[in-house]
């Protein structure tokens, strides 16, 4: 360990010698960055406005869903041919649902926050001067920014984005003539989601990498803040995970220009029998989830591991359980990968293989249900300061325990059968990796931009916007519940057909403008985003008074991080309120000697040791 | 014109809001209220999370019973009830850390709240607590994981051998449904087959396709098991009826099944609700295009005696095709003998 830093050391004193010579171009500095910071400010920037664009677009099917029928000629000015005669085309419903949920997921959820806040904090908390690798991780950014542009471009196509929903089932995926969408829309999404499963690899790599190889001085891995473990472990779910997205993404692209039948058998559409034999639109099932479930968990560990930090600033406590936190996040990335058929219960997969996932799904509960008490225990007897990004960590406890609780649910295969495929899974996995995630990420950006930006952001505003947005999410999605023990089936562009399905008008309409309200005042926060990098009110360098190796940079931490030696550290993160201590929190870089009266008494022993070899040392 | 005053207006209100921020933000400069911990919004945050507890539980109570009527329609089908039974069983369990967890969650944050001159409790760890929260959620559910796996096994195993037999094929973007007609046996089928006459591809020289009848709607028997043969022919579809807890995937190449016992009559299911228009559905829950949320198809339960009589009044399929069968007839009948055994024999486990 010691020689790797020494190692790492001596190059980077290197490399900050060679800046002092030359100051880096503006292309270099802000465009192709090899800066982790810089990157991480790009992947911010870029997942926010792919927010924009993934949340309007729900806000227009919101529309059809609440007010069915009503006049859309407004709307032609934005979605021109897509508008007819007043009405939404249902392909183009399709669409916006589709490209709703691959963007929520993968743009905004996996690279605006994994991208994020793993690029900024791996190193900044585990004190490297960089990431493993600056080239891969600017390439990783650079492979993302090229998915995005193919994914916007798929957008304005004349036959429509890809739109046999997120999941992309084949044959609807596969058959250009099933659905407009499935045209030149689908070959862009395929296109652009193999760059993005390229840049995710990329990105993870390096954080493992990071993680395993440049943590600084005394950080074991023992005392590495929570965030730095969810980051650790989402990187490893993504390495395992991803690249069976891509052989799913291939073999599908074979199966769409080059005549072979993967997942295509027996086929006659658009009045023609196919020659396809063989194949399985189970397989693509399989191997989709078999990243598709883990996937949650690559969206929803860095929010829980944010949340974990924050929670434990503000409530001025240390983290309770910090080993359980540690387990719980291993034992939930291990049976990720062990659950995914529960997606499938009602495939036409052998029922016993049913049996098995519904065993494996139950057990994952357990592991989450820890997670979800030790947040709780943290608040208990603490003193808690209620910044913005606070009031995002609660509320992201309170959605993951009221989405995760109906998990308990479908994941009961014989519950499924019913519920499968309605709203009440809609409101389930909106609540606990949607909007669990989304508030994980926004904390993230409250308690992250005064080291981001060297300004604050407005609290006050901050307060706004949560409240609004805690408020108006659980009455958006909490009433999917009802409309989906209905029977009402999802991606559905109109219910009024069905005797069954006609009922809960008003409550479709309520959601909708419930959610036109939430969206809307996502842009208090977009305003206040903007307004503070520029005028926001000058930070310190450690406004929240916490404990992490990030806060003991300068304000504006500039290429390297730390402008002297590497912050050495010597106790774990979470001694908040330890008693004795003068003041409430002790950062990671404060030695042991300089607080005796606040060491606990394994603390005051691992002391004393050290300080009998420094002494036989020096006598030899 | 409109527009323009819109995007000035939207301007100006940015404008006002900028102002009002940086004389605020300088004002707490000013008064170097920023040296303080917490502002004075701090105490409202706890307050607002209890009112939201209120609003949270009363409203869904509220509501709840205010709908009632509308979800989980009475099940009518034997399995069907036994997992409503399991889920609301399910849902009371679940309730209950949801209200308590909220309790803790909501409360917490106004009982500790920051107070100047206060200082947290360190409380790091606590074995005990830790085990007991890991051990209470496993025992539950290890309850919820038998009794919904004892109902799994049961709804999924093999089909009784007295079950009436019905095809059901999804295609964009309608159902259409087979019934064996008198020898209780479906015709052998191939997709290549398929045409605008033979939407199922049936196979016109096979026996059992003789009498195969192909009505407009559903009809199960009351009281007797029904198997449902599912299968696709273009893209993935789902056949789903929601009163029967009846969902299973229709897949192109890859006939699957589900069987269940209807036990309510559509004439029962009428007074029960008060509705006489009331009619059984079956719909679409696999998203496959631009016709999905229209997959509508009727379905009638009849008492066994309609329908016998139903089922015996049927015109087989032959009998309204009758030229497109002597054709077709004709056309494989010169083909070779083996190949067709082969071919039968490979559709005839579906």
């Amino acid at each position: 360990m010691a020689t790797v830093d020494l190692h790492v050391e001596s190059q980077d004193v290197h490399a900050h010698d060679d800046h002092e010579h030359h100051e880096l171009s503006f292309i270099r500095k802000y465009v192709f960055s090899e800066d982790h910071k810089v990157i991480a400010k790009q992947f911010l920037i870029s997942g926010m406005l792919w927010a924009i664009i993934g949340g309007g677009m729900s806000m227009l099917f919101r529309l059809q869903l609440g007010f069915p029928g009503s006049n859309l000629d407004w709307l032609k000015p934005l979605l021109g041919g897509w508008i007819e005669n007043g009405k939404m085309n249902p392909e183009f419903y399709l669409a916006l649902v589709t490209m709703h949920g691959t963007i929520m997921v993968f743009f905004v959820l996996t690279a605006g926050l994994s991208g994020t806040f793993s690029n900024f904090l791996i190193p900044l908390q585990i004190g490297a001067r960089d990431m493993a690798s600056g080239f891969l991780n600017m390439l990783s950014y650079w492979f993302f920014f090229a998915s995005s542009v193919i994914m916007f471009c798929s957008i304005f196509t004349e036959t429509g984005p890809a739109s046999g929903g997120w999941v992309i089932y084949p044959p609807l995926s596969a058959l250009p003539q099933a659905m407009s969408g499935s045209g030149l829309g689908m070959t862009l999404w395929l296109c652009s989601m193999s760059l993005f499963i390229v840049s995710s690899l990329l990105g993870s790599i390096n954080y493992i990498t990071t993680v395993i190889n440049l943590r600084t001085k005394g950080m074991s891995f023992l005392r590495m803040p929570l965030t730095i473990w969810a980051f650790f472990v989402t990187a490893i779910i993504g390495v395992l995970a991803f690249p069976v997205l891509f052989s799913a993404a291939l073999l599908l692209i074979f199966d769409r220009s080059f005549g072979t039948s993967f997942y295509l058998s027996e086929i006659y559409i658009a009045g023609e029998a196919l020659h396809n034999m063989g194949g399985s639109p189970v397989l693509f099932q399989h191997l989709f989830w078999f990243l598709g479930h883990p996937e949650v968990y690559i969206v929803l560990l860095p929010a829980l591991g944010i949340t974990s930090e924050i929670i434990a600033t503000n409530s001025r406590k240390p983290i309770f359980g910090y080993k359980a936190m540690i387990g719980s996040i291993f034992g939930i990335a291990f049976l990720s990968f062990i659950v995914w058929a529960h997606h499938m219960f009602v495939t036409g997969m052998n029922p016993f293989l049913g049996s098995i996932f519904m065993l494996l799904t139950l057990v994952i509960a357990v592991p989450s249900a820890v997670k979800a008490f030790n947040y709780i225990a943290t608040l208990w007897r603490g003193n808690i300061v209620f910044t913005p990004a606070m009031l995002f960590s609660i509320g992201l406890v309170s959605y993951f325990i009221s989405g995760g609780l109906t998990g308990l649910i479908l994941g009961n295969a014989a519950l499924d059968i019913q519920l499968h495929d309605t709203y009440f899974v809609v409101a389930h996995f909106h609540l606990v990796m949607g909007t669990a995630s989304f508030f994980g990420m926004v904390a993230g950006i409250y308690h992250w931009f005064p080291k981001m930006f060297g300004r604050m952001m407005d609290e006050k505003l901050g307060y706004i916007h949560f409240w609004v947005t805690f408020v108006g999410a659980y009455l958006v999605f909490f009433p999917m519940h009802y409309i989906g023990l209905a029977g009402f089936p999802r991606r559905y562009y109109s219910w009024t057909g069905f005797d069954a399905f006609n009922s809960f008008a008003d409550l479709n309409s309520f959601i909708s403008v419930a959610a036109f309200v939430t969206f809307g005042a996502q842009f208090i926060f977009v305003f206040n985003f903007l307004y503070s990098i520029f005028k926001g009110r000058k930070a310190t360098e450690n406004p929240w008074l916490s404990n992490t190796l990030e806060w003991t940079t300068p304000v504006n931490p500039g290429h390297g991080n730390w402008p002297g030696e590497l912050p050495q550290v010597y106790r774990w993160p979470y001694d908040y309120s330890k008693p004795g201590a003068v003041l409430d929190y002790i950062p990671q870089n404060v030695p042991l000697a300089s607080t005796p009266e606040s060491n606990l008494p394994h603390e005051a022993e691992q002391l004393l040791e050290e300080q009998e070899d420094a002494l036989s040392s020096n006598a030899h | 014109m409109t527009t323009l005053l819109i995007i000035l207006g939207v301007v100006l209100v940015i404008a006002v809001l900028a102002l009002l921020l940086k004389t605020q933000s300088l004002l707490n400069v000013l008064k170097e209220s920023y040296k303080s911990r917490v502002d004075g919004a701090n105490k409202w945050h706890g307050v607002f999370f209890i009112i939201f507890f209120f609003f949270l539980f009363i409203g869904m109570f509220v509501y709840h019973f205010s709908v009632t009527k509308y979800y989980l329609p009475e099940a009518a089908s034997i399995h069907g009830v036994e997992t409503d039974n399991l889920f609301w069983i399910s849902m009371f369990i679940i309730f209950i850390p949801f209200v308590l967890t909220h309790i803790l969650l909501f409360f917490f944050p106004y009982i500790y709240q920051y107070k100047e001159g206060n200082k947290a409790h360190f409380y790091p760890d606590n074995q005990t607590l830790e085990r007991w929260w890991t051990i209470v959620p496993s025992v539950v559910l290890v309850i919820l994981l038998f009794y919904g796996l004892k109902l799994w096994t049961s709804i999924t195993s093999t089909a009784p051998e007295t079950s009436e037999v019905i095809e059901i094929m999804g295609k964009q973007f309608a159902w259409q449904v087979r019934y064996p007609g008198k020898d209780g046996k479906l015709g052998a089928y191939n997709f290549k087959r398929i045409d605008a006459n033979n939407e199922f591809g049936i196979k016109v020289e096979d026996a059992n396709s003789q009498d195969d009848f192909i009505p407009r709607e559903l009809h199960f028997p009351k009281g007797k098991p029904v198997v449902l043969k599912i299968r696709a022919r273009d893209v993935l579809h789902s056949v789903f009826l929601p009163h029967f807890r009846v969902k299973m995937d229709a897949v192109p190449g890859m006939p699957t099944t589900f069987w269940f016992t209807p036990t309510i009559s559509t004439s029962e299911m009428r007074e029960k609700t008060g509705n006489p228009e009331f009619n059984y559905e079956l719909a679409c829950t696999e998203v496959c295009g631009r016709g999905h949320f229209a997959m509508r198809f009727l379905v009638v339960v009849d008492e066994l005696a309609e329908y016998k009589k139903w089922y015996a009044t049927q015109q087989t399929w032959k009998s309204q095709n009758e030229e497109y069968f002597a054709n077709t007839l004709k056309k494989y009948s010169n083909t070779s003998k083996t190949a067709e055994v082969q071919s039968v024999k490979e559709h005839s486990s579906l």
